[in-house]
């Protein structure tokens, strides 16, 4: 280096200095550090979080209905979070473990991303939730019901859901089954999805330790269209209840095949909240009338409830397809909340977010008044309050191709 | 036979052989073991083996009238057309909106068979031409490239014709309206037939003994059969060498069309994704019973249905594997790796000439 570019160098430094020391004195910002990683957002950035649903194919309504929970959310806040505008985007997850894969690691290239509402369905977090939960994300999910995502042995960091855990609604199956219906023999099918499996597994625990008996535990594949060899088999075993806690495209074939397979034309049919839709029934036809299905009671959620009905009604002009967007919602807000809490503002204008932080911030949730009641999250990340109720489908609501109002029978 | 095969090898009998066939008589070893094992359980009565037979010969006959297709224009051109599965699916989903303004109108309930005629007839035609519109639009420019190229094409028509439902008709499920007519029931002592699964039966074999007579009994099958032999000599014979092709696709598309509706007859679904799966076992059906040959499309997909249906509660429930049902698709899988290595060419397959191949 020579003399003359030392002497520049020199001189930028002093005036620097000199610069410096007659501003203004203001408190000394030293932005935020944490454990896991900073979102830094310069002046007029806005706040970027996504969703990560299935909104396409069969089970679409599913992620369409959270996402419109999601939306609304974000309409009731006017736009914004901590005085950010929101941007929201998100990637279809296709209710598959590819699909959460492909899903996630799109998500997780982008640094810009505070937290992800989702995913749809269990496959799609166990499959994705390694990517999310490295990028830094906080990840909410409003529909996630499988036990083992909130395992404290399996659970990703910064992982959270506002649905509840199939370890309740297995157990109010059961008990339906045992004490309303009376029935003391029943079989179970599930797809090999992780909230299929589980379900299924945790019904079948509690019916068993009540003292039913289960006949016989069958699986078969999500893509599978001919479901009689199955039926066959399982009408071997002579169930007087069939539970088959799977989605829609497969739970629609099964409603429909069940009763043509010799031996089980008496068989009681009952679902859970995976095809609790309109889409449900389209897709069963008139066989889906005497269906039991097993799901959030809607009738227990917080008195805010119907006004969410009418901006639903206002901004998409029908009913709810599903029945997690009221979870979604509560999603959006948890993670609001929390955004609110750790944002930090340099006098620059600068917004500094802190990953971990966040993560701790909604992992603190108490007593968080939603619209599906009173969210508390607990240390494994379950943050939901789960009042699971039965439902029947009857001829009325395949005509009119609605899911029931009512719960038709509550624990 | 299996002798035979093995005598021959034994003069050369490399490790790659060895290790072949040892996979092949483990197999045939699990396969039998299985079935001894589940029959001795005695878990299921005639009726029930009945039930599941019943169930693979409706499914089967169809994936054979979809197999057919494949084969058809694998006889001709050499080349997978892997669009045919959306050809399948096009001509029960276009049929879809006839078959509602049908019920509608109240011909379903007066006359069911007319409107089930009239169903698959319309299935047919649009599959046909949608056949035909493939073949014109992405196989015919490509006809001189190299074989891999009409392949790559094959698969972005088959993703074209897919979004293209997709998007003129949305992702939803739909489905297709009842007929009463098909769900009688006919008891003949203990078993139980019902009247939809004899009409698949019956339609997919009329279609396939249609084909039969067709290619063997008239001109244009004779054509097709020496386009099939030798493309050039045939065109030097003075056989319209193009036009020959497009009949194939047109036969190819219109079991298909009639495929799909019989399909949808069972599962009562349309959705713009339908047709991948029973493609994707059409074809192994089809290579199963000696791609290029048509009665062996015919008996792959029958065999296929069969052993889908039947393998599972047969082989793998006897053998202690809890929830056998979900590996149907494996096990289908399997007996195809199987039949490959007892018989390369398929079931019927003839060993190809070093030309054809």
């Amino acid at each position: 280096m020579n003399a003359r570019k030392t002497l520049v160098i020199v001189l930028f430094a002093v005036i620097a200095l000199i610069a410096a020391a007659c501003a203004p004195a203001a408190p000394a910002f030293t932005p935020p550090t944490d454990s896991v990683g900073v979102v830094k957002l310069a002046p007029g950035d806005p706040i970027h979080v996504t969703w990560m649903f299935v909104v396409t194919g069969e089970d679409g309504s599913l992620g369409i209905d959270e996402r419109r929970g999601v939306e609304i959310a974000i309409d009731d806040r006017k736009g914004e979070i901590a005085g950010r505008k929101v941007k929201l985007d998100g990637q279809d997850s296709g209710c598959s473990a590819e699909g959460g894969q492909a899903a996630a690691a799109k998500l997780a290239a982008d640094t810009t991303i505070v937290g992800v509402i989702g995913s749809s369905c269990s496959s799609e977090m166990r499959a994705g939730g390694p990517a999310l939960t490295k990028a830094g994300f906080t990840m909410i999910s409003p529909s996630n019901t499988a036990p083992d995502l909130t395992d404290p042995a399996k659970r990703f960091p910064g992982y959270f859901r506002t649905a509840h855990n199939d370890l309740v609604q297995g157990a109010v199956a059961a008990k339906f089954v045992l004490t309303q219906l009376k029935l003391k023999t029943a079989a179970t099918i599930h797809d090999g999805s992780p909230y299929a499996q589980g379900l299924a597994e945790v019904f079948a625990t509690n019916f068993e330790k009540d003292g039913g008996k289960i006949t016989a535990k069958e699986a078969v594949g999500p893509n599978d269209k001919d479901f009689k060899p199955v039926l066959t088999k399982i009408a071997a075993t002579k169930p007087e209840l069939l539970f088959y806690p799977i989605f829609i495209g497969a739970g629609s074939l099964i409603t429909q095949q069940a009763k043509t397979v010799p031996g089980l034309e008496k068989v009681e049919l009952m679902a859970a909240d995976g095809t609790f839709s309109p889409d449900f029934l389209k897709a069963s036809g008139k066989a889906v009338v005497g269906v039991y299905q097993s799901s959030p009671d809607l009738s227990a959620f917080a008195a805010g409830y119907p006004d969410f009905l009418k901006k639903h009604q206002a901004k998409y002009n029908e009913k709810p397809l599903s029945i997690f967007h009221a979870h979604g919602y509560d999603a959006l807000n948890m993670l609001a909340a929390a955004i609110e809490k750790v944002a930090v503002k340099a006098p620059d204008g600068t917004m500094y977010i802190g990953r971990q932080a966040l993560r701790d911030a909604v992992q603190a949730t108490k007593d968080f008044a939603g619209l599906t009641g009173t969210l508390t999250c607990a240390a494994n990340g379950d943050c939901g309050a789960p009042v699971i109720a039965v439902y029947k489908i009857t001829e009325e609501n395949f005509n009119k191709l609605q899911t029931p109002d009512k719960p038709f029978w509550k624990p | 036979m299996l002798g035979r095969v093995f005598g021959k090898r034994a003069a050369r009998l490399e490790w790659t052989d060895i290790f072949v066939y040892s996979l092949g008589a483990l197999i045939v070893g699990v396969v039998i073991v299985g079935s001894i094992m589940t029959i001795q359980k005695g878990t299921y009565g005639a009726r029930q083996w009945f039930d599941l037979v019943l169930f693979g010969l409706t499914l089967g006959s169809i994936y054979s009238l979809i197999a057919l297709g494949y084969t058809l224009v694998y006889g001709i051109l050499r080349m997978i057309n892997f669009a045919h599965s959306e050809v399948f699916m096009s001509g029960p989903y276009a049929a879809y909106y006839l078959a509602i303004s049908l019920a509608a109108s109240g011909l379903v309930a007066e006359n069911p068979a007319l409107a089930l005629l009239m169903i698959i007839g319309f299935a047919m035609i649009v599959s046909t031409l949608i056949a035909i519109t493939v073949e014109r639009l992405a196989y015919r420019p490509l006809r001189h490239a190299p074989t891999l190229v009409p392949l790559i094409t094959a698969i972005g028509a088959s993703f074209v014709l897919q979004y293209t439902f997709r998007g003129f008709f949305g992702p939803a499920i739909k489905v297709y309206p009842e007929f009463p007519i098909l769900e009688q029931k006919i008891i003949l002592g203990e078993f139980q037939v019902t009247s939809l699964q004899i009409f698949v039966i019956v339609i997919a074999a009329l279609m396939m003994l249609g084909l039969h007579l067709f290619v063997q009994y008239t001109k244009v099958g004779k054509a097709m059969r020496a386009v099939a032999e030798d493309r050039e000599t045939a065109a030097l014979m003075g056989i319209n060498v193009n036009r020959i092709i497009v009949t194939t696709f047109a036969l190819g598309g219109a079991l298909a069309g009639a495929a799909g509706v019989l399909f949808i007859l069972v599962f009562n679904q349309v959705t713009f994704y339908m047709g991948f799966y029973p493609g994707v076992k059409a074809f192994t059906a089809a290579v199963l019973g000696g791609i290029g040959n048509i009665p062996g499309a015919m008996l792959g997909g029958i065999f296929l249905g069969v052993i889908e249906s039947l393998g599972p509660n047969l082989i793998l429930d006897g053998l202690g594997i809890p929830a056998p049902n979900q590996l149907k698709d494996a096990l289908a899988f399997v007996m195809l790796v199987l039949v490959l290595i007892l018989r390369p060419a398929g079931i019927l397959g003839e060993r190809l000439t070093e030309k054809k191949a």
